[in-house]
């Protein structure tokens, strides 16, 4: 897809799980909007994966080890058709198997994750077995920055570096925010990037709401060979809804009717001005 | 309609408690919101712990505050704080007798549509296991505050467990005897007991008001605390009743009524009924969604109550 196109995919996915999420009342919509930009990179340009066969040996492995974050990538696994649009209304409704987490029961999701900090080992698990086996397909697991507070994840950097996993991208979505405050009050992380790079992790910081800078990053990978690579995407909590952007009870808050039809305005204000720039 | 839910409650008797005992802390794990504790860490933040995501580290701090002459309630989602940190809570809190307070908050299915990774349905039975670790689960507000009050006197670990919602009030004030480890009778009756904890013991109520139309007389035991059990209190419901049926928020492993059924077959076997969660990831919905489905409503058990006294 062209950059332009990218972008206006990226705005159109942030107005659907708006609208799943206002739906439902319940949701993560700051943590959705933020990694939304990642996702889209991931999901649309840069991972090998068919959505009619996603079982797929060879495919490319995609973990939420921010889970919360569920609502951007039912909209996009919908978008990418991996199981019908309409389901879409199903989300958090009762006995719907788009639950509030990755539910491996729904095609396109690897595994179950919702409790923060398992992403990783198993992210290092997967990317183990295809070096084992000689195949060629990564593992991209996207994590949250609270979720660092996880000593797994430590665990799990270790052995990535250890075992020389080239084939494994974490993607921290460094929006700097979680429940209670900022990343830094809650349980500070600085230097993070130092950190892993001290773990023996190629570590590269990018802007991760960048469309530009994401494909860059995720298409250099991997830069250094036997080194797993770490992007360190600096983001904004609640992007692109000018409102909820920076505010961290956007967290798990949930637009009411007049937050909506704003939120959408904005968006569909930023997908014209994008569609003009095309046409330019 | 009682619209306070138990977590509020917890916060509010701490602040008013440890205004005069400032050895009481409270620990969150990015949690302070979900567990209403964000007024105690607005007002003591003296003796407020954040920790971060980071349920493991969470307990072994407050066992090391224990150890050091503190009274630690952590506060934390009961799926990870039973679960993720089950070793610390096995050897930093009851294996080294520290005196620390496990508050699990958003317990059974309040977590609703989020799924098998934050239902906490299997806590009470992994608590269980370990030995000198004390369970409890309030059955409403006032229970909630009386406990809370119990607790700061209590020495030695406790993992308490309630849920995200107002629930609806069991007793009309705090005026009855509560103490760890001894139940409740909150309705006499001769014909069959129900046995429940934490909400549930609302659904048993509504089951044995249910009943008395069809003129059964329903006993209703509230077993707040699992551990230590009490024994007499169902022996004598055995005897007295002749048969058991138990009500819990839980896996059918594990919990309230595997305790229960361990002292009814090895001290007066009488028929009975375990309703619970079955033995499969909760289905996704409100918890009110969620009990219609597996059948724990008043209606529900009614039924299964006429079936055991036609028997
Ligand atoms: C083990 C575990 N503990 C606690 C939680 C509850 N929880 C869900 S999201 C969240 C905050 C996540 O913050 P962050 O990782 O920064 O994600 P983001 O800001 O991108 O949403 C917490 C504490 C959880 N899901 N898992």
């Amino acid at each position: 897809m062209e950059i332009q196109e990218l972008k206006v995919k990226a705005a159109q996915i942030r107005m659907d799980l708006l609208t799943i999420i206002h739906r439902a009342k319940t949701g993560h919509t700051g943590g959705s909007l933020s990694n939304t930009d990642i996702l889209t990179a991931l999901y649309y340009e840069i991972m090998n994966i068919d959505p009619a066969n996603s079982k797929w040996e060879d495919r490319d492995r995609f973990i939420a080890s921010k889970g919360h974050s569920v609502e951007s990538l039912w909209c996009v696994l919908a978008d990418r058709g991996f199981f019908p649009r309409e389901e879409l209304e199903t989300y958090s409704q009762f006995g719907t198997r788009l639950i509030g987490h990755p539910n491996n029961k729904v095609p396109g999701i690897e595994m179950n994750t919702g409790a923060l900090g398992h992403g990783l080992p198993i992210s290092v698990g997967m990317a183990l077995a295809a070096k084992r086996d000689g195949r060629s397909y990564r593992v991209f697991c996207l994590m949250g920055d609270g979720e660092q507070a996880e000593g797994s994840n430590w665990e799990a950097a270790m052995a990535g570096a250890h075992y020389k996993l080239d084939n494994l991208v974490g993607i921290i979505d460094r929006n700097r925010l979680q429940i209670s405050g900022t990343t830094e009050e809650v349980m500070g992380l600085d230097p993070l990037d130092e950190k892993w790079a001290a773990f023996g992790w190629n570590v590269v910081s990018i802007n991760g709401n960048d469309m530009e800078e994401l494909l860059q990053a995720f298409r250099a990978v991997p830069e250094v060979p036997g080194k797993p690579t770490l992007i360190m995407a600096n983001t904004t909590k609640g992007k692109g809804v000018s409102f909820a952007e920076n505010v961290p009870a956007w967290h798990h808050h949930v637009p009411n009717d007049e937050e909506l039809a704003l939120a959408l305005t904005e968006l569909s204000a930023s997908i014209e001005e994008l569609t003009q720039k095309g046409q330019v | 309609m009682n619209k306070i839910p138990n977590r509020q409650v917890i916060c509010d008797t701490l602040l008013e408690l440890a205004k005069d005992d400032r050895d009481i802390m409270v620990l969150a794990s990015d949690s302070r919101g979900s567990a209403a504790m964000a007024p105690f860490a607005n007002t003591f933040p003296e003796q407020f712990v954040e920790v971060g995501i980071a349920e493991q580290n969470i307990v072994g701090m407050s066992a090391g505050l224990a150890h050091s002459g503190k009274k630690p309630f952590v506060t934390s989602p009961a799926c990870f704080l039973s679960m993720r940190s089950i070793e610390q809570i096995k050897v930093d809190v009851a294996y080294s007798r520290t005196n620390v307070k496990l508050i699990g908050i958003s317990g059974g299915v309040s977590y609703g549509a989020l799924g098998m990774s934050h239902h906490s349905v299997q806590d009470i039975a992994v608590a269980r296991a370990i030995p000198g670790l004390a369970i409890v689960l309030p059955a409403d507000r006032h229970e909630t505050k009386k406990l809370t009050e119990a607790l700061v006197k209590y020495d030695g670990g406790v993992y308490v467990r309630i849920g995200r919602n107002p629930v609806e009030d069991v007793y009309e004030s705090d005026d009855y005897p509560f103490e760890i480890g001894k139940a409740v009778i909150v309705q006499e009756g001769s014909d069959i007991t129900i046995i429940a904890a934490g909400e549930t013991v609302r659904v048993a109520l509504d089951a044995a008001k249910a009943l008395s139309e069809n003129g059964v007389s329903a006993r209703v035991i509230n077993m707040h605390t699992i551990k230590p059990l009490d024994e007499e209190a169902i022996i004598a419901a055995a005897r007295e009743t002749g048969r058991i049926i138990t009500v819990e928020e839980h896996s059918i492993y594990g919990g309230l009524g595997a305790a229960v059924a361990e002292v009814v077959v090895q001290h007066h076997p009488v028929p009975m009924k375990v309703l619970g969660i079955p033995d499969e990831p909760a289905i996704a919905g409100k918890t009110a969604e969620v009990f219609r489905h597996y059948g724990l409503t008043g209606d529900n058990i009614k039924q299964i109550a006429l079936e055991l006294i036609n028997k």
